[in-house]
């Protein structure tokens, strides 16, 4: 194993105080740093699932009525429901043992990624949760694809002629995207391109073209974002003292740009992907509904008008820890691109 | 990176923000402005043109509901009326009064909005400085918490609210100030861990000034700005998480007037009467353009 030697840099302006660090090789760097990334999200992650669990289970033991009945009347049927079916039902399923036992087995069937039947449908949770997650990813990952394209491309234009006329187009674009609410602007894409236009399916799951509108709006309000973020650092880091350097050493504007101008504002806009997977949870919620697609989002809305909360619960799991994985991968991402994140802090 | 930044020529910032470096923190170097006069001055105009906006939501928010003042009287005689003088919006399918409606609908926008950032920014700021201030164990305590709700993105904590009460407006106030404190808590603690262990502070304790000096001579200069861009902020995103809700049918429900729910009401009549659903998008979409508009102090380069 090479075993690199690094450069010191250690500032002593700023971390005078501080002992010094022994130095070690530069894949420990990386595996350490990436091991305290793996804890903290970990823990995290651990965190949001006992928070969700315990949430849903407050709420379910405050419901009106008698979730005996409620789950009585979903095995055998509302007609065949009395006193004497919620009690065995309740002796069943542990309804009668005191909150604090009912919680600890709720808990321990959550880590077994049990959460029960759907008060609705009376289908494993668990098995509906994968074709909900499958339709999530898919949808998610075409939007993110799209505007992150978009994004950096309209941001790297409009760097590049500072204050022209694209570069004000870009300010527009931005504040439209940051201003619209995602089912305003699915509205006005289906109105136009869908009711006008008759160039794609309106709403729906399976059929071609279905994915092109929802994954349109999702990808607009995310592009925006992504547009502003590239322009700003892409103008830093052209106005840096590496890239005027290159230039001094006269390299052509091209090269200046692929090589030391996208590989940096790579770094930012990969952690700006991290801050994104919020806004993209969220417009997954609102898009799917607006269309159709059957995703977590969609289920989750349908969960909540229902009251169906072990569906809730799984489907509130899922999309949080996209999240956290999202955030995990983006970490570990910059940590690769970027040595200079590897240092102890 | 330890480069020291060269000297540029930095403007002033344009409206007096005073540069809340508290002496002797390491200053991030100035930020180089690419400005020109013209820039400050359209930022300028800009603003007061959302100032304006908002003024103006705000009046018909206000006054509207006393002219219009009958917001769910049926009238089915007046079907989609289509708008007159004294009703400038017209009639929707039950024939209640439309601008009755959209105003009854912006003020219950605009107040949810006030009260929900109200609520998260003070509670935020509180815990905030009392993470800065305390450390230990009560800081990492607060800082777990904050992790968990950092995961769950805001329309998820406002939709499990939603589902402990259907429809009822304190569930949805809570949610949108549950999801919200965070933001408040995370910015108030980072930057006032570094005032706080500034020399200057250190200073101040040495004299014997005490928190309430602390507080209003170090504290509060670096933090009202960046609680102030961050309230606008939070409104939009209240507002838009309210209509959201109702939009999609798991927030509040009719008869109440609130702008989501008016332009799903309206959407099946957009042939006969596109007005009914333009007007509560236009609202909207006016709200937010004013509130975010008010926070263009981002510096450009």
């Amino acid at each position: 194993m090479p075993t690199p030697t690094l450069p010191e840099t250690t500032d002593p302006g700023t971390t005078g105080s501080r002992p010094p660090v022994a130095r070690a090789p530069h894949d420990f760097f990386w595996a350490q740093a990436a091991g305290r990334v793996l804890v903290r999200r970990t823990a995290q992650a651990v965190a949001v699932a006992l928070a969700v669990t315990v949430t849903c289970f407050i709420i379910v033991q405050r419901l009106p009525g008698d979730i005996a009945f409620r789950i009585a009347a979903g095995r055998y049927g509302y007609d065949k429901v009395d006193a004497a079916a919620a009690a065995e039902v309740r002796a069943q399923t542990g309804l009668d043992e005191p909150a604090f036992d009912q919680l600890a087995g709720w808990i321990l069937d959550a880590v077994r990624l049990d959460f029960g039947t759907s008060l609705v449908t009376g289908a494993a949770v668990t098995g509906e949760l994968g074709h909900h997650l499958a339709a999530t990813l898919h949808l998610a990952a075409c939007a993110l694809l799209v505007s992150l394209v978009l994004g950096a491309a309209i941001g790297v234009l409009a760097a590049q002629s500072r204050g022209g006329l694209l570069d004000r187009l870009t300010d527009v674009w931005v504040a439209v995207a940051r201003a619209m609410p995602p089912f305003v602007l699915g509205l006005v894409l289906i109105i136009v391109f869908s009711v006008q236009l008759g160039w794609v399916p309106a709403a729906g799951h399976g059929e071609r073209g279905n994915i092109v509108l929802p994954a349109l709006t999702l990808a607009a309000g995310l592009s925006g974002l992504f547009a502003r973020v590239t322009r700003d650092t892409v103008v830093q880091i052209l106005d840096s003292e590496q890239v005027r350097f290159a230039e001094t050493k006269g390299l052509g504007r091209h090269v200046v740009l692929a090589r030391h101008v996208l590989r940096n504002a790579g770094v930012t806009l990969v952690a700006y992907v991290g801050v994104q997977a919020l806004v993209l949870v969220e417009g997954v919620v609102v898009v799917e509904s607006l269309f159709a697609w059957p995703g977590l989002g969609h289920a989750l809305v349908h969960a909540v008008f229902w009251r169906d909360i072990p569906s809730m619960q799984a489907t509130v799991l899922a999309l949080a820890l996209i999240v956290v994985v999202v955030s995990t991968l983006v970490d570990l991402a910059v940590l690769a691109l970027d040595p200079r994140t590897r240092e102890v802090r | 990176m330890s480069v020291p930044a060269p000297q540029r020529i930095t403007t002033a910032a344009p409206d007096g923000n005073p540069d809340g470096n508290p002496a002797g923190t390491p200053a991030t170097p100035p930020a180089p402005r690419w400005g020109t006069p013209g820039r400050a001055v359209r930022a300028r105009t800009a603003r007061l043109l959302a100032g304006a906006l908002l003024t103006a939501l705000v009046a018909f928010a206000l006054l509207g509901p006393l002219v219009w003042h009958q917001y769910s009287g049926q009238d089915l005689s007046q079907f989609l009326q289509p708008p007159s003088p004294a009703e400038p919006l017209g009639h929707d399918h039950l024939g209640r009064s439309v601008i009755a409606r959209l105003a009854h609908a912006t003020r219950l926008s605009l107040a949810l909005a006030v009260l929900c950032v109200a609520t998260a920014a003070l509670a935020g700021t509180a815990l905030g400085l009392l993470a800065a201030w305390r450390r230990g164990w009560l800081d990492q305590l607060l800082l777990g918490i904050s992790e968990v709700f950092l995961a769950l993105p805001a329309l998820l904590i406002v939709l499990i609210f939603a589902a402990l009460a259907s429809g009822e407006l304190w569930t949805i106030y809570l949610g949108i100030a549950l999801a919200q404190w965070v933001e408040y808590f995370r910015v108030v603690r980072a930057r006032s861990v570094s005032v706080l262990t500034s020399p200057a502070v250190e200073a101040a304790g040495l004299l014997r000034l005490g928190p309430v000096h602390v507080l209003r001579r170090h504290l509060w200069p670096e933090l009202a700005p960046v609680l102030l861009t961050m309230a606008t902020l939070g409104m939009a995103t209240a507002v838009l998480a309210m209509s959201t809700l109702s939009y999609v049918g798991v927030g509040l429900t009719p008869p109440t007037a609130e702008l989501g729910l008016l332009i799903t009401e309206a959407l099946p009549y957009y042939h006969e009467a596109p007005w009914m659903v333009l007007a509560p998008v236009a609202v909207l979409l006016l709200l937010l353009v004013g509130l975010l508009g008010l926070r263009s102090q981002e510096v450009r380069r």
